[in-house]
């Protein structure tokens, strides 16, 4: 069909971009990268249990042969939908107990580095650049939330 | 709220703390997903620049190549290049250093720069390198006298230097620097000043591309004459006098010094060709810029006489023409739309532009009378060149001969090779069959020939890398590139290597330039796109023409609209720069109308400034734009004393072996309109540098 059409030439795009050798591989670790390129948005969790299906044989890398159809599989399926901006609101809400309508950098970094799949520290140094607003030194998550999001689209 | 007892405030405390988990989780899930978008990005930005800048190589090496038919063929247009390919070989080096002495070269009062005293110290070269950072210019008999110095040096320097590290004393590795300062300081900063506690390696490529080139090379020559044991420079493929035409160095040069450029440039040619070409450390490491062959025998380079690398009519050029061209195929990610057939067995298909494949001794050697005549014809020479050019000693016809016949030759092809290779993924090693020269080598020629020298780690540089340094084959070459924000600022980073007595390389990793630092990932990845982009439309905008008619195919009934399929197709056909043009166009075309590009509206919005010059023929104009590089190397070229004017007559050859080379008819009537229209100087001349600017892309469009 025209959208499976469609569909497939963007995976075979976006993993073309990390095939350096020309040979229809690309190094494991940026499966992950791959995936969230079209849209997707995996958990770690997630993204383990996908890999497992596709790795050939723990040589480190994988083919597109094998990467294809699994795939195509979640893009029609939406497996790991977009998560709606009124949700990535509430989770900020959730943490910033007071709901000022902003977060100190050392705030976030403690849940970000503790809870759930923790974040290394560098990308929590990459995070707080990101995210920071260098005069007020608070990440001000109302107005980021939209801004990022229209970041990507433009 | 939580209510009174304690089993409900225990719940909903859990409850609490799982819903903070659970908040946790969404935003690194988004988090990342927004990075990884930026990283896409930024890889396919990367894929761009790699590939304007290979075919960029691409053209260089077809330029070349002509130079190499025509050197091989006698006509009267190889005299205007020939002096290229000679080594003067007449003069004695004691002559030549008369011609470089510095002694009657006045400092006048008024030179604010540093002033230098010999020998060089320690103290001496610290100075030099904070008179650099403030940006001033060392007077032009200080540069003469550092090179004179060096010179001397380098002629008692092997081919090969042998270094030792021991627990107290670590060795710096650095790769490519491309006239890029700031990366060299920033080194320099955070490892400190080579001493003898403090050994450097420096792996080729200090000249080119960058603004301070100069300023690199008498940083690094004179700590090689204040440690001459414990600093070590390698030759890179860029320390070449024909490279350096077309790679700005010259040009860097000339306008540093305009009296004394043409001595600082000859005394430089010198240098580059006595600079050592390969550093061994401990036995067990071997540095070399490029990378080995299968026939790389390190017993041999050792005895090769270095500086003599040049003859006649053998031109090294034609040698690393092929040599390049291999290195630029191999860079085909994505497979171009359109079909070749592989003269190669083992690698993608050749670009169909290519001049060098497995049958072209044949094809020439056919039709080379054939071909003379049409390109005598072309180029408006005189047919009675044979009578003139019988008695010319430099002829040496071994154009079809491969040159293992020939055993000096065989020496000069394994140097080439230390240059000017690079690592392919597959096994084997694709080398050149016309000229035999520089190669792909693959990981089982690493093990060989590592295993035959009883090496452990080949480090190379020669190619950038996104994080400054790369492993492959195994983890037993690795490339190391020290020249940050090489394509654009924030493109990538550079590193050095520290390794000690158990020659375990570790890295530091750096980039230059505090505006860099300061961006976020975002801005940074945003800027290098726009940078990416602007540089695609150039690109876009010199094939005009080509592209147009390649759309009209698609477009039988003259609708002024193709599909964004056909216009991707097309593209590629015209660019062959091997990109995604259906991910690409979004970002490139702005409206569609139901999925069909207007090609005409579009291509009269890459809107691009106007040249400063009224020129009648508008085509002479497009094959300017399209041929830019090619155009002024062969100005440089022609200006044998690199006074940076030609005269009209010489303006006219120009025009010649260039339409010459395209294969192209451009009428003499638009060569003088061209020559009308420009500004002569009082004595007829040109001023090369003001022509080109005149020509200079600036794209204006409303992104910017």
């Amino acid at each position: 069909t025209e959208e499976e059409n469609t569909g497939a030439r963007k995976i075979r795009a976006a993993f073309h971009v990390f095939d350096h050798k020309a040979d229809n591989t690309v190094d494991v670790r940026e499966v992950s990268t791959i995936i969230y390129s079209l849209g997707c948005f995996p958990t770690k969790a997630d993204i383990h249990r996908f890999v497992d299906e596709v790795e050939e044989d723990n040589m480190g890398y994988v083919h597109l042969d094998k990467f294809l159809p699994v795939m195509t599989k979640v893009l029609l399926e939406n497996k790991f939908p977009p998560i709606p901006e009124e949700n990535l609101l509430q989770a900020f809400e959730v943490l910033d107990k007071e709901r000022r309508g902003y977060m100190e950098p050392q705030e976030l970094a403690k849940y970000m580095k503790s809870e759930g799949e923790t974040f290394s520290q560098e990308e929590m140094n990459e995070m707080l650049t990101a995210l920071v607003d260098e005069k007020k030194n608070l990440i001000c998550y109302k107005e980021l939330i939209s801004q990022l999001t229209l970041d990507l689209d433009t | 709220e939580p209510c009174g007892t304690p089993i409900s405030i225990g719940f909903s405390y859990f409850f609490s703390y799982s819903l903070a988990i659970r908040a946790a989780l969404l935003i690194q899930r988004w988090y990342r997903q927004y990075v990884a978008r930026l990283e896409m990005r930024r890889r396919c930005t990367w894929n761009i620049f790699q590939s304007i800048e290979y075919a960029g190589e691409q053209d260089q090496i077809k330029l070349y190549s002509f130079f190499g038919f025509l050197m091989d063929h006698f006509t009267p247009a190889r005299n205007l290049i020939s002096h290229i390919f000679r080594e003067n070989e007449i003069c004695r080096d004691t002559e030549w250093e008369r011609y470089f002495c510095y002694k009657d070269i006045e400092v006048p009062d008024s030179y604010t720069g540093p002033h230098l005293t010999f020998p060089m110290t320690f103290c001496g070269v610290s100075k030099l390198v904070e008179a650099f950072k403030q940006k001033q210019q060392l007077h032009a008999r200080y540069v003469l006298q550092i090179l004179g110095e060096t010179w001397r040096l380098l002629r008692i320097l092997p081919n090969i230097n042998h270094v030792s590290v021991c627990q107290t004393k670590e060795i710096t590795i650095c790769g490519d620097l491309h006239g890029q300062l700031e990366d060299l300081l920033l080194i320099f900063y955070k490892n400190g000043l080579p001493s003898s506690e403090k050994p450097y390696i420096f792996n080729g490529d200090f000249v080119d591309r960058g603004k301070s080139s100069l300023e690199i090379l008498l940083i690094l020559f004179g700590f090689l004459l204040v440690y001459p044991n414990d600093l070590h420079l390698n030759r890179g493929n860029h320390e070449d006098h024909i490279v350096n035409l077309r790679y700005g160095f010259t040009k860097e040069i000339l306008g540093k010094y305009r009296v004394h450029g043409k001595k600082i440039l000859k005394l430089l040619q010198k240098i580059f060709s006595w600079l050592p070409l390969a550093t061994v450390i401990n036995d067990k490491v071997l540095v070399v810029h490029g990378g080995i062959s299968n026939s790389t025998d390190l017993n041999v380079v050792s005895r090769v006489d270095r500086h003599r690398v040049r003859r006649p009519s053998d031109p090294l050029s034609v040698c690393f023409v092929s040599i390049k061209l291999k290195r630029s195929q191999g860079r085909r990610r994505v497979r171009s739309l359109t079909n070749h057939s592989s003269a190669l067995p083992q690698r993608n298909s050749l670009p169909r532009r290519s001049l060098q494949n497995s049958s072209i001794s044949h094809q020439l050697s056919s039709s080379v009378e054939d071909e003379l005549k049409r390109r005598r014809r072309l180029a408006g020479f005189d047919q009675t060149y044979k009578n003139a050019n019988g008695s010319d000693s430099d002829s040496d016809p071994d154009f079809a001969e491969a040159p293992e016949a020939n055993g000096h030759d065989w020496k000069q092809v394994r140097y080439v090779n230390l240059l000017w290779s690079d690592p392919m993924p597959q096994n084997g090693c694709i080398s050149n069959e016309v000229r035999g020269g520089g190669c792909y080598w693959g990981p089982d020629v690493t093990e060989e020939v590592l295993g035959r020298h009883n090496l452990q780690l080949l480090i190379r540089s020669h190619e950038c890398k996104q994080d400054g340094y790369e492993f492959c084959h195994n983890r037993r070459v690795l490339t190391i590139f020290s020249a940050s924000n090489y394509y654009e600022v924030g493109s990538n980073r550079g590193a050095y290597i520290r390794m000690g007595a158990d020659l375990v390389p570790h890295f530091i990793q750096y980039q230059a330039s505090r505006t860099c630092r300061d961006l976020t990932l975002r801005q940074s990845v945003g800027w290098t796109e726009r940078s990416a982009l602007r540089a695609l439309r150039e690109q876009l905008f010199v094939h005009k023409s080509d592209l147009i008619r390649a759309y009209r195919e698609f477009d039988p009934h003259h609708t002024g609209k193709i599909s964004m399929r056909h216009w991707a197709s097309a593209t590629e056909t015209v660019l062959k720069l091997g990109l995604p043009w259906r991910v690409l166009r979004s970002q490139l075309v702005s409206r569609t109308h139901y999925g069909m590009v207007d090609y005409q509206q579009w291509i009269k919005e890459l809107s691009i400034t106007e040249p400063k010059l009224e020129v009648s023929d508008t085509s002479i104009l497009e094959t300017m734009y399209k041929n830019h590089s090619n155009l002024e190397t062969i100005f440089r070229i022609i200006d044998t004393d690199h006074s940076g004017l030609i005269s009209l007559e010489e303006f006219r050859q120009t025009w010649k072996l260039l339409s010459s080379h395209l294969k192209m008819e451009i009428s003499d009537k638009a060569i003088t309109d061209l020559a009308h229209s420009i500004d002569f100087n009082k004595d007829g001349s040109i001023d090369i540098n003001e022509f080109m600017e005149a020509f200079r892309l600036v794209d204006l469009s409303a992104h910017g």
